[in-house]
């Protein structure tokens, strides 16, 4: 009980560096929560996309009833199709205008010659869309075939980039973070000199001397982790209609509770662990007990 | 507590020398006071008694148990049988009386019901209780000292240190001081007090070791404050 009437004493006594350690704390967390969101979200949009193996074939102007039925029997023998569904110029301008119906200029200039008419075929898996458009392509009525080989993969690049790039300025702020608690504890221990020379005379333990600095320590890192958190949350609550707005279908914001209640966790954790060691390396470096 | 200096001397780098050869021995109970100039060594041999400072050469046995052997627990519980009393105070600035004085029971782990009781009882005994919520720089020099003092004491040491405790107090204010150095000491506790101050160590008649260049030069039992 007494470390903590220590620590607030500590804190209350040089206001502007726990605020700084805090801050710098509670950036580094930030920039850790939203990074863990962005990796989530791009983790989810890959999940989405495997979970849809679809392509589809557009075709050329003239194909005839008898041309589709004929791919249909061909891709239906391959055993890899669940679905196919056939879009004519007519129901391909109907998409059309219901997606654009805002956009007044544009429906102007379309008209249903414009648009060709296409085929979505759904897969078992995603390895199956590869043979399913091969097939597709031989077809002379076939003008060209989309399927989310290249999105997965593009995205797959993505995610990875995100990923290290997180890590790298996680990792660098996490460093300066450490650093700036090491400091900041490092310059108490030096003002309070001789109030821990009176202290050693006192009788006091040495981890009765040490413990108040470890805690300010992980003090800060633990309210920087908790504001950054919240921070988080309200950051994506704030984008949040933007993004359902463009992914609807995605269903980013579907993240279960219990994944915000870990992120949570182990940002607390981490703001432990460098709140410990930042404060644990000033004790060792300046407090010779 | 029996103290015993056999032999020591206490060198700072390779040829200052502050204290060299002392052979000194300590009846638990005593009063004694330390005179000599200044940089005779006085608070030197205080620092070795508090294991601030390891001796260069020759042991200090306490209790018949060498207090350099002493490993960091050990050292931490010969400490807590200590009350330490400076010149300065060393009070900390930021704690007001009562948690100056709360903090010697802080660092033993006194529980928060002990403490209020025990810290109450020794304000009240040294006529400070009315000052218990004011801060350091808010007291005169001997409400400063009484505190400090108390501090020292309210954990029961065997030993009180004292080194100059009235150096930086009006006459008047010294004396009430020593008269609770006095009154401490009556209660058993050994009291070794480094002063320069002539006319209490005279009045006191009490036991009086003379250490000059880091040597004991006189040893009175109820001696005098001899100018040499």
């Amino acid at each position: 009980m007494s470390y903590i009437k220590f620590v607030k004493r500590n804190i209350r006594r040089a206001p502007y560096q726990a605020l700084t350690a805090s801050m710098v704390m509670f950036l580094t967390f930030l920039v850790v929560s939203v990074f863990l969101l962005i990796a989530l979200g791009s983790q989810k949009i890959l999940q989405y996309y495997e979970s849809k193996p679809q392509a589809i074939a557009f075709f050329k102007d003239g194909t005839t009833d008898s041309d589709i039925n004929l791919i249909k029997e061909s891709l239906v023998a391959t055993g890899k199709v669940t679905n196919l569904k056939y879009i004519s110029k007519q129901e391909a301008l109907e998409i059309y205008k219901e997606r654009n119906k805002d956009k007044p200029i544009l429906l102007e200039l379309v008209t249903a010659n414009i648009l060709p008419a296409s085929l979505e075929i759904s897969a078992i898996t995603p390895k199956d869309l590869g043979p399913i458009a091969e097939i597709l392509k031989q077809e002379p009525v076939v003008e060209e075939v989309v399927y989310p080989e290249d999105v997965v993969e593009s995205l797959n690049k993505a995610t990875e980039i995100i990923r290290f790039v997180g890590l790298v300025l996680i990792s660098f702020l996490a460093t300066f973070a450490t650093l700036v608690i090491l400091m900041v504890i490092g310059f108490k221990i030096r003002l309070r000199r001789s109030e821990i020379e009176t202290m050693k005379l006192l009788g006091a333990s040495n981890w009765f001397i040490r413990m108040p600095f470890l805690l300010e320590g992980m003090f800060y890192g633990v309210v920087g982790a908790v504001f950054a958190w919240i921070s988080s949350l309200v950051l994506l609550w704030y984008f949040a209609p933007f993004i359902e707005r463009n992914m609807a279908e995605v269903k980013l914001l579907s993240i279960s509770p219990i994944v915000f209640l870990g992120l949570f966790l182990v940002e607390l954790l981490l703001a432990l662990i460098i709140g410990f060691f930042g404060s644990y390396a000033a004790v060792r470096r300046y407090l010779r007990i | 507590m029996i103290i015993k200096f056999e032999n020591v001397s206490k060198k700072f780098g390779s040829t200052s020398s502050a204290l060299s050869d002392v052979d000194l021995r300590i009846e638990g109970g005593e009063f004694v006071f330390l005179v000599g100039p200044s940089g005779a060594g006085k608070s030197t041999l205080l620092r070795l008694l508090a294991k601030e400072y390891i001796p260069t050469s020759g042991k200090i046995l306490v209790d018949n148990i060498d207090i350099n052997k002493l490993n960091s627990k050990e050292t931490l519980i010969y400490r807590r049988k200590l009350g330490f009393v400076f010149q300065d105070f060393k009070l900390l600035d930021d704690r007001t009386v009562f948690e100056n004085v709360a903090l010697a029971l802080e660092v033993r782990d006194f529980s928060d019901k002990e403490i209020k009781k025990e810290v109450e009882r020794i304000l009240k005994l040294f006529e400070i209780w009315d000052r218990r919520n004011l801060f350091p720089q808010q007291l005169s020099g001997g409400e400063a000292q009484r505190t400090a003092i108390a501090r020292a004491i309210i954990s029961k040491p065997d030993l009180l240190l004292a080194d100059e405790p009235t150096g930086d107090l009006d006459p008047q204010t010294a004396w009430g001081v020593i008269q609770l150095l006095n009154e401490i000491n009556s209660w058993g506790t050994t009291v070794l007090m480094a002063t320069h101050n002539v006319e209490i160590v005279n009045t006191l008649k009490r036991r009086v070791v003379y250490i000059k260049g880091g040597k004991v030069v006189k040893d009175n039992k109820e001696g005098k404050y001899e100018l040499h």
